[in-house]
């Protein structure tokens, strides 16, 4: 079998494959798109017919998988931290249906927040589940859990949850390929009321998911991917799980470790060698990425017992990702600082490229919102988070997909008047459809002003949803027609667009602006693509 | 052999392949590699980091400790030193000398550079008017590579050889642009090899 220099998402993706998926759903989001955009590029999995587009939300990707595992067929579906949130509902819900065909759902979590509006850690979701899940330390495991997840998934007749965070989604190693397993066919539950949950049924079902937390236990206890390391020093008991036993081997130079480690990679976590490591040392050091998930368990509410050491005693901060230097100084090793930063270098965040729509719009809204103020202007995730920052100002926030719209309604419904909301595309075709419904028929006024630049345009610029059809939306939610106006972001049309805006924001009813032009990176990109073509 | 490799520029500049042409020649050469990337916000105008390893042995982090970098290759001399912190002593600082400006209170740009200049072991290469003077304007990164390419402990043909196979998709003038640019910035170090 051959090896492949994979991103962690890849590997996660190819191990998908391999394990016989007929179907993988997303919605793009930082850092777990990669998953997707593998599987797109795949061969093998455009010979296997492997269902493999983008969904509208992460809601309805995890009800789509849910569907492929109710026929019979192994699926997955892959979000980041915070599309969990949203596909909640069906997640937390399939724990107690059970599976058919083998069912993972991949979360990738951001902690640090790179690209993320908070920094929650999956694990908590794994554990409110009830269910099982693992957290791969590297790309090999990334690809191996993956692939044999889909036969656990069948064998407990449980969804498993994988949760990676930024380091390993976006770092590339070797992984060596195992072959493929075969995709399954279709076929119902051989317990037709399995999914019905009725709550005379999902009583049932959910004696029958806590029936399985012993086994789910046993599992863990004897896992592959979590290991007991034995040590000389006893003074302390490390456990470090996921990513975090790279940043505590890279401290011994991939050597020996001297104290004793449990590493672990597949919860719920394995008690009994926790309980060996603690019996034998006289203090534990918990390395995580994330929140102190095994610390505060282990630690339970008194703390009655040994020193326990991490992330909620300041042994090691409290927010953030981890690195090497972190855990160095955990464990009391001394880097030495060669140079420092200089205090000339200045920040420099990221911006909206030259040439983008969003420029443009938000131009001609700061200048038609003058008289009001920037207060009123409520907006949502994506590029155009960007006008928050010099030289726009133009936004007042940023909070969930779709929040946009129904926090500009809350607060025209407080009294001020006119609200706005901006919202791109995608993000409205996600979440934001409902919200301009509830607008609708509470006649709020509010000016609801979507970015139509036929991407997904942060994420790297994936097809939308609603292309070609955020206006037919708009009227079918019951927008007045007349109160739905298009423009194109050009800076030559900068009176025009002061113009439209100005007169909408006048109205006191709901109103929805369209800029309509693409993303330049996406124009850029077709057209490279279109010459290659030509070429070759 | 262990080389760790702080890639610094702005997002757009083409850190990515840079990663990606020297990683490719150290597996061609038969080492392991790790390489870690950023991806989504950042991309857009904003710093940029990737971190490179190279080993012979197995590579357990994906980020490389502060302080222990053997290289940092700068595609922009701001961006290079944001990330001194890493770099070990006895490291060098590899860096392109044309600042990216799209901040009001980008630095000084003398006393930038005079700062490096000050710096043990660093090298300056005007790499955008070297690509611009090999006909390759758009290569400025691969320049830097080039201009890397004696102190990174892998052999030129495997370079040439990881071009040839990335670049083949955009068609043999990019090839070839691209082979010339690290040839440029090669032999614009060889006094200081």
């Amino acid at each position: 079998m051959k090896k492949l220099l994979l991103l962690g998402d890849e590997a996660i993706a190819q191990g998908a494959i391999d394990g016989g998926i007929s179907g993988i759903y997303a919605y793009p989001g930082t850092p777990s798109t990669e998953i997707m955009e593998y599987v797109q590029r795949s061969k093998i999995a455009k010979e296997k017919n492997i269902h493999r587009t983008w969904s509208t939300n992460e809601k309805t990707a995890m009800e789509a998988a849910l569907g492929m595992s109710y026929a019979g067929k192994r699926a997955v579906v892959c979000m980041k931290h915070v599309g969990l949130n949203v596909a909640a509902d069906p997640f937390m819900n399939s724990a107690i249906t059970g599976v058919n065909g083998g069912l993972v759902i991949v979360v990738a979590d951001d902690p640090s927040m790179h690209s993320s509006q908070n920094e929650q850690d999956s694990r908590y979701f794994g554990k409110f589940a009830q269910i099982p899940f693992f957290e791969p330390s590297n790309q090999q495991e990334a690809y191996d859990i993956t692939r044999e997840a889909f036969d656990f998934s069948e064998k407990f007749n449980t969804p498993v949850l994988i949760r990676i965070t930024t380091r390993l989604a976006h770092s590339r190693y070797a992984v060596q390929l195992s072959g493929q397993l075969p995709q399954r066919v279709t076929s119902f539950p051989e317990n037709p009321k399995q999914f019905i949950l009725l709550p005379s049924i999902a009583r049932k079902r959910y004696k029958s998911l806590l029936n399985h937390q012993k086994d789910f236990l046993e599992e863990a206890e004897n896992s592959k991917y979590n290991k007991f390391y034995n040590g000389e020093d006893k003074s302390t008991g490390i456990v470090a799980s996921g990513i975090a036993y790279n940043y505590l081997m890279e401290n011994y130079n991939g050597g020996k470790c001297p104290y004793p480690v449990v590493k672990i990679s597949h919860y719920p976590v394995p008690e009994n060698l926790i309980k060996k490591l603690y019996d034998e040392t006289e203090s534990l050091l918990i390395l995580e990425e994330g929140y102190p998930f095994i610390e505060e368990q282990i630690k339970g509410l008194f703390n009655l017992g040994k020193p326990v050491h991490g992330r909620l005693d300041g042994t090691l901060p409290r927010d953030g990702e981890l690195n090497p230097n972190l855990v160095a100084k955990a464990l009391g090793i001394q880097y030495q600082q060669a140079f420092n930063i200089p205090d000339f270098i200045a920040n420099r965040p990221p911006e909206l490229c030259p040439g983008c729509g969003h420029i443009d719009v938000y131009n001609a809204l700061n200048e038609a919102i003058e008289e009001y103020g920037n207060e009123r202007v409520l907006s949502d995730i994506g590029c155009y988070t960007l006008g928050a920052l010099p030289p726009f100002n133009a936004i007042s926030s940023c909070v969930d997909m779709g929040a946009s719209i129904t926090m500009a309604k809350g607060v025209a419904d407080a009294g001020v008047f006119p609200a706005v909301a901006v919202i791109g595309d995608s993000t409205f075709m996600h979440s934001g459809i409902t919200g301009l419904i509830d607008a609708v028929n509470d006649n709020s006024p509010v000016t609801i002003i979507i970015l139509d630049n036929a991407a997904v345009a942060m994420t790297g610029g994936q097809p939308t949803s609603g292309e070609g059809k955020i206006e037919q939306i708009c009227r079918a939610a019951g927008v007045a027609p007349d109160h739905i106006r298009t423009f194109v972001p050009l800076r030559k049309n900068h009176n025009q667009m002061v113009e439209v805006l100005r007169e909408e924001l006048h109205y006191k009813g709901v109103s929805v602006v369209i800029a309509k032009r693409e993303c330049v990176r996406v124009l850029q990109r077709n057209k490279k693509l279109k010459k290659q073509t030509i070429k070759t | 052999m262990k080389k760790d490799i702080i890639l610094a520029g702005v997002g757009g500049q083409g850190i990515l392949t840079v990663a990606a042409v020297i990683g490719l020649a150290a597996m061609e050469e038969g080492y392991k590699i790790k390489q870690s990337e950023v991806h989504g916000m950042s991309q857009r105008g904003g710093a940029v980091i990737s971190h490179l390893r190279i080993s012979s042995k197995e590579i357990f982090s994906d980020l490389i400790p502060e302080g222990t970098a053997d290289i940092i290759l700068g595609i922009e001399p701001m961006e290079a030193v944001r990330y001194l912190s890493f770099l070990k002593t006895g490291g060098r600082l590899i860096t392109n000398s044309t600042p990216f400006v799209n901040i009001p209170d980008y630095p000084d740009r003398e006393k930038l550079l005079s700062y490096i200049a000050s710096l043990p072991h660093s090298i300056i290469v005007d790499a955008d008017k070297i690509a611009k003077e090999i006909k390759a304007p758009k290569s400025a990164n691969i320049v830097m590579v080039g201009a890397a390419s004696p102190f990174l402990g892998i052999k030129k043909e495997n370079l040439e050889k990881a071009i040839h196979i990335l670049f083949a998709r955009k068609g043999e003038k990019a090839v070839n642009s691209n082979l010339a640019a690290l040839k440029a910035g090669e032999e614009t170090v060889a006094d200081k090899v």
